[in-house]
C-alpha cells in the first residue's frame, strides 16, 4: 500500500496536470491493469523478488556469462597453468581441459571454483551443467504443463465419460511410484533412444525430460479441470457458443485464460522439481553419461573427495539448492500475486 | 462403514492390476534380447538358443507371458537374480529390515516434529516463529536430499567424527554398546529423511489449522469460556488432523523413494541400494520386483489414506 502511495505522490510531483486530474477524479492517472496489479503484489514479496533475481542471474551466467568466462579461463591458463591448445575453445572444450598444475586445487583466481582430481575447472563444468539442468527443468515443465492442461481441459469441458476416463487415468498416474519408475524407464530405454538421437547427450536429454514430464502432469490436470467445471456453465461461454465459436476456441481462447494463474504457479514449481529429479537421477548414476557434467553428476563425482576437496561436491550441490529454492520462492510469490482473491 | 471400505478395496485392485500391466509392458516393450549375451558366445549354437527360448517361454505371445508372470508373482515366485543366482524374494527379505528401520524411525520423528511446529505456526500466524518455520520449510523441500546428506556427512562424520560415515549392517546388536552404535550410525540417514518429510508435513499441518481456526465452532468454544489451550488442542487440532492423517499415510511411499538416495549415500544395505546396484548390473528381475513393491506400497497406502479419511470424517463416507 505504501509503495502505491509513493508512486502516486512521485507521479503527482513530476506531472502537475496528471495530479490535478487525479484530484478532480479521485483516480490515478495511469489506468491499473491486471498485469500491473500482479506485478505490484509480486514486488512486495521480498523473497520472491530475490528468487527471481537469482534465477535471472543463473540464466545469464550459463549463457552470456559462459562466453565471458571462456576468455577469462583461457587467459588465466596461458599465464599460470597448462595452456589450452585448441583454437577458439568454447565451454565444451574447457570442461575437458586438464590442468595438471592444479589437481584438486581449492578456489583460486585461476579456477574460481577450484578443480577436480584431473585438474578440470569446476566453474566451467558448473556452467555447462547449469545449462543442462535448467534446460531439463524447463523442457520437462513444458511437457508436464501441456499434458496437464490438455487432459484437464478435455476432462472438465466434455464431462461425462471422457471426464470419468481421464480422471481415472490421473488417479492411476498419481499412484505410480515416480522415482523407481523413472529409474526403470531410463535404465531400459537408454540405449535405443541414444541410438535414435545420434548422440548420448541428446538421447538421454529426450528420455529424461519425457519421463519426468510424463509423470508430473497430474496436479495441473486437476486444477485445470476444476476451473473448467466451474466456468463452462457461465454466461460468457454461453454467449461464445451462441456466436458459433468452435469448441476448441471456446476451450483454449475463452476458458483457459481464466485458469492461467494456477497454471503459471504450477509451471514454476514444476521446473524446480524437475531439476531435483534430474539431479537425483544423475546422482544415482542413471542420468546423463559420465562425460556430461550435470550438477547432480558433479555432486556424485565430488562426493568421493569429500574429505580432501569438499568444494567439489558442495558447490554444485549448493547451486542446485539455490536454484530450486529461488524457484520455490518465486512460485510462492506468484501464487500470492496472481490469486484474484488477494487483489487490492 | 464396511461398504465404504469394500468399495475402496474394489477400486484399489484394478489399479494394482493396471500398474502390473504397465510395468510388464515397459519391460516387454524395452528393446534388447534377453538372450543377447548368448548370441556372442560361440559355444552356444543357434539351435540351443532356440531351445532356451522355448524353455523360458519367450516364444509365446505377450499376453500368455503376462498371465504366467502375474500368476507366478502372486504365488511368491519372483524369479532369480541374475547376479546372485538366488531367488529375488529372499534377496528382498534380507534387505527390507534395514530400510524399514531407517524409514520408520525417520517418519515417526518427522510426524512428531511437524504437528507441533505446524500448530504453533498457525496459531501464531506471521509471528517470528511462523516466519522462521516457513523459511526453514522452504529450505527443507528445496534442498535435494543427497546434498543435505553430503553436508551432514562432511560436518558430523568427517570433521567432527561424531557419527560413522558408512552404515554397518553386520553390527552386533546385543548389549548396550551395540544399541548405542546402531543409534549413532542411523542418526545421519534418518536426519536427511526427517528434514525432507518434516518440511512438507509442517506446511500441511499449518494450512489445515488455518482453515479451521476462523470457523464458527472455534468461536463458540471460546465464547463458552474454554481456555485457549483447550480450544486449540481439543477442538481445532482434532479437526485439522483429518486431512493431515491421510497425508501422513500418503507420504509413506515417498519416504521409501527418498530412502533410495539416503541408502546409496550412507551405504545402508536396504532395498533402495539393492535397486540401484541391480540397475547398474542390469539385473532385471530384481529391478522389476522392487519397482512392483514400490507400486504396491503406493496403492496400499492410498487405500489406507482413503479408509482413514472415511473413518475420521463421516461426511466422506456418505458423500
Amino acid at each position: 500500500m505504501s509503495e502505491a502511495d509513493q508512486t502516486m505522490t512521485s507521479s503527482s510531483m513530476t506531472d502537475a496536470a496528471a495530479s490535478i486530474r487525479q484530484l478532480q477524479l479521485g483516480v490515478s492517472a495511469k489506468p491499473r491493469t491486471l498485469l500491473g496489479d500482479a506485478w505490484r503484489r509480486f514486488r512486495r514479496h521480498k523473497l520472491a523478488m530475490v528468487g527471481a533475481g537469482v534465477l535471472i542471474f543463473m540464466t545469464l551466467a550459463v549463457t552470456a556469462g559462459a562466453w565471458w568466462y571462456e576468455r577469462y579461463l583461457v587467459d588465466q591458463l596461458a599465464q599460470s597453468g597448462i595452456p589450452v591448445t585448441a583454437e577458439n575453445p568454447d565451454i565444451r572444450v574447457l570442461i575437458d581441459h586438464l590442468d595438471f598444475l592444479a589437481l584438486l586445487s581449492p578456489p583460486t583466481h585461476v579456477h574460481p571454483f577450484g578443480t577436480d582430481d584431473l585438474g578440470r575447472d569446476l566453474l566451467a563444468r558448473c556452467i555447462y551443467g547449469g545449462r543442462v539442468s535448467l534446460a531439463v527443468g524447463f523442457v520437462a515443465m513444458l511437457i508436464a504443463i501441456s499434458l496437464g492442461t490438455v487432459i484437464g481441459a478435455a476432462a472438465g469441458f466434455f464431462g461425462g465419460v471422457v471426464d470419468q476416463a481421464l480422471m481415472r487415468l490421473t488417479d492411476l498416474f498419481l499412484s505410480l511410484p515416480s522415482v523407481p519408475l523413472i529409474l526403470l524407464t531410463v535404465y531400459l530405454f537408454r540405449d535405443p533412444v541414444i541410438q535414435a538421437m545420434g548422440s548420448p547427450e541428446a538421447g538421454i536429454f529426450v528420455i529424461v525430460v519425457t519421463v519426468i514430464g510424463a509423470l508430473a502432469w497430474m496436479q495441473t490436470a486437476r486444477v485445470v479441470r476444476a476451473t473448467f467445471l466451474s466456468l463452462k456453465e457461465k454466461e460468457f461461454v454461453e454467449a461464445a457458443r451462441c456466436l458459433g465459436i468452435s469448441r476448441t476456441a471456446i476451450m483454449f481462447r475463452h476458458i483457459l485464460p481464466n485458469a492461467i494463474s494456477p497454471i503459471i504457479v504450477a509451471a514454476t514449481l514444476e521446473i524446480g522439481s524437475a531439476i531435483i529429479a534430474e539431479s537425483t537421477l544423475s546422482f544415482l548414476g542413471v542420468g546423463f553419461p559420465p562425460d556430461t557434467p550435470t550438477w547432480g553428476r558433479l555432486v556424485t563425482d565430488g562426493s568421493q573427495y569429500l574429505q580432501a576437496a569438499p568444494w567439489l561436491a558442495l558447490i554444485p550441490g549448493a547451486l542446485i539448492f539455490l536454484t530450486v529454492l529461488s524457484i520455490n520462492f518465486m512460485g510462492d510469490g506468484l501464487r500470492d500475486a496472481l490469486d484474484p482473491r488477494s487483489r487490492l | 462403514m464396511a461398504q465404504y471400505v469394500l468399495r475402496r478395496v474394489l477400486i484399489a485392485i484394478p489399479t494394482l492390476f493396471i500398474i502390473s500391466v504397465v510395468i510388464f509392458a515397459i519391460l516387454a516393450l524395452a528393446p534388447g534380447d534377453p538372450l543377447a549375451q548368448f548370441a556372442l558366445n560361440p559355444a552356444i549354437p543357434e539351435s540351443t538358443r532356440e531351445l532356451i527360448r522355448i524353455q523360458f517361454g519367450l516364444d509365446q505371445p505377450w499376453y500368455v507371458r503376462y498371465v504366467k508372470w502375474l500368476t507366478a508373482l502372486v504365488r511368491g515366485d519372483w524369479g532369480f537374480s541374475f547376479s546372485t543366482r538366488g531367488p529375488v524374494i529372499d534377496l528382498i527379505w534380507q534387505r527390507l529390515p534395514q530400510t524399514l528401520i531407517v524409514v520408520g524411525t525417520a517418519y515417526v520423528i518427522a510426524v512428531l516434529m511437524a504437528i507441533p511446529i505446524g500448530v504453533i505456526s498457525a496459531v501464531k500466524q506471521y509471528s517470528v516463529f511462523d516466519q522462521v518455520a516457513t523459511f526453514i520449510a522452504f529450505i527443507g523441500f528445496s534442498v535435494p536430499s543427497f546434498f543435505t546428506g553430503l553436508a551432514l556427512m562432511l560436518v558430523f562424520a568427517i570433521n567432527l567424527k561424531w557419527f560413522p560415515i558408512v552404515y554397518n549392517s553386520t553390527l552386533n546388536l546385543a548389549g548396550w554398546d551395540g544399541i548405542v552404535e546402531q543409534v549413532r550410525q542411523m542418526t545421519l540417514p534418518v536426519t536427511v529423511l526427517v528434514v525432507q518429510q518434516t518440511a512438507a508435513l509442517t506446511r500441511f499441518m499449518r494450512s489445515s489449522m488455518l482453515d479451521n481456526l476462523p470457523l464458527d465452532y472455534v468461536r463458540t468454544a471460546r465464547a463458552k469460556g474454554l481456555a485457549d489451550r483447550m480450544v486449540i488442542i481439543r477442538h481445532v487440532l482434532r479437526n485439522s488432523m483429518i486431512p493431515v492423517v491421510t497425508l501422513i499415510a500418503l507420504g509413506i511411499p515417498t519416504i521409501f523413494a527418498g530412502a533410495i538416495i539416503t541408502e546409496n549415500l550412507f551405504r545402508v544395505n536396504g532395498i533402495g541400494q539393492l535397486l540401484i546396484t541391480s540397475i547398474q548390473n542390469s539385473d532385471t528381475p530384481v529391478v522389476m520386483a522392487i519397482t512392483f513393491i514400490f507400486a504396491c506400497l503406493t496403492v496400499v497406502f492410498n487405500l489406507i489414506a482413503d479408509v482413514l479419511y472415511g473413518v475420521l470424517d463421516p461426511r466422506v463416507r456418505y458423500g
